[in-house]
């Protein structure tokens, strides 16, 4: 079973969440920060890393004496990643997507295969928890294919828990899609509510069941909760807002352990997400 | 006969120079002789999200013009620019393209031989 902690919206909780759900799983648990821009999950399990692999993207190698500029490349494009100026051929290697095109259309053979650095996936052990993470290299703009070189590394022998990053475009959607749950992470704010609606919009025709985690509860206004059960998604979990959690939170501790009577509402979380999953299996079974 | 691009926010020479090289709305292609001009409509690089200053250099690459006068450049048009051996006249914005054109042409407009702006995406 995989699931995604996500959000539409930063600063929400999803790393306190996800770390106090892997900490309470009573089943072997692989917990995963797919936030590779800035991943934060290692600061609170505290893994000991073990692996490291580079992971690299293809990108096009110009040779400018076999270009006859006739700008093939160039026109299949989208990203201006490679430009025909004059008789002059330019790569401009960190707007390339690595899709291949220009190496395919060029009729002369001038363009060749090389590499850019995406990033890092690194892996280890925090206890009984096994730990995966990217992390993008700093001024690299391409996490999805980063993402998909971590996602290679998913234990499938164990149940897996997803940091996603925030947002709703392409790395948040690249982290939930293939999951068999996602669980949403917002607070019952304006902010919070508008951010829920767009991730919710964005992540239903990937078809997982969806579930909210309100955190901060005691704040705010009503629309979360308006929200929710106007449109029947379920509220797995409510945190109240605490100055405690904050605290640990702000000295790296995972909320389960610096306050044990946290343990018991993750531990219902996580009855609750299986419910989804099975939920979710047996509508398969008959569909 | 030598043809400069002048960046322009409207589609005459009295219309002021637009700031930006890459997505300036349209380009005045100005003969520095006889001041005839023709307009290049750029206002098409709104739907690109990235490489605006790439396409736009493209483009002038193709115009065949020996300078574009604008108010800066980004790093990447700089480079495009810099490869096609057209020119740069920066710092221009503010003024009409009469002007930047008579200012290019006294030999008083700054060449740029670094970019002047940030990229928009890091």
């Amino acid at each position: 079973m995989i699931i995604a902690i996500a959000s539409g919206k930063g600063g929400t909780g999803k790393t306190t969440v996800a770390a106090a759900l892997v900490k309470v799983w009573d089943r072997p648990v692989q917990a995963v920060d797919l936030d590779v821009e800035e991943p934060n999950l290692a600061l609170y399990l505290k893994p000991e890393l073990t692996g490291r692999e580079i992971s690299m993207m293809e990108i096009p190698l110009a040779d400018q004496d076999k270009c006859t500029a006739c700008g093939a490349c160039s026109e299949i494009c989208q990203f201006k990643a490679i430009s025909v100026l004059g008789e002059y051929i330019l790569t401009f290697p960190e707007m390339c997507h690595g899709c291949g095109g220009c190496l395919a259309v060029c009729p002369e053979g001038a363009l060749s295969p090389d590499t850019r650095e995406l990033g890092e996936v690194l892996w280890g052990w925090a206890g009984e928890i096994d730990f995966l993470m990217g992390r993008l290299r700093v001024g690299e703009a391409m996490s999805p294919p980063l993402m998909r070189a971590a996602k290679k590394r998913l234990d499938s022998s164990r149940d897996v828990i997803i940091d996603a990053p925030p947002g709703v475009s392409c790395p948040a959607v690249n982290a939930v899609k293939d999951t068999d749950v996602i669980v949403l992470v917002t607070e019952p704010t304006p902010f919070g509510f508008y951010d829920l609606k767009l991730a919710r919009e964005a992540f239903t025709p990937i078809g997982a069941p969806m579930g909210v985690v309100i955190n901060r509860t005691g704040i705010g206004d009503k629309g979360v909760y308006d929200y929710c059960h106007a449109t029947g998604l379920p509220i797995l979990l409510e945190i109240p807002y605490d100055r405690q959690v904050a605290e640990a939170y702000s000295r790296g501790e995972v909320i389960v352990d610096a306050l044990p009577e946290y343990q018991n509402m993750f531990l219902e979380l996580s009855s609750r997400i299986r419910d989804l999953a099975d939920r979710r299996m047996k509508e398969a079974r008959y569909a | 006969m030598a043809k400069i691009a002048v960046a322009c926010q409207g589609q005459t020479l009295d219309d002021q120079v637009d700031p930006r090289f890459g997505r300036a709305p349209n380009f005045l292609i100005v003969d520095l002789e006889t001041l005839e001009f023709e307009v290049m409509d750029n206002s098409s690089i709104d739907t690109v999200a990235q490489g605006a200053g790439i396409q736009s250099a493209q483009a002038m690459a193709n115009a065949g013009v020996e300078a574009v006068l604008s108010g800066f450049v980004g790093p990447r048009a700089y480079q495009a620019l810099n490869a096609a051996n057209i020119k740069m006249g920066q710092g221009l914005e503010g003024v009409t393209v009469r002007e930047a054109v008579t200012r290019y042409k006294a030999g008083h407009v700054e060449i740029a031989s670094q970019p002047s702006r940030e990229g928009h995406w890091r």
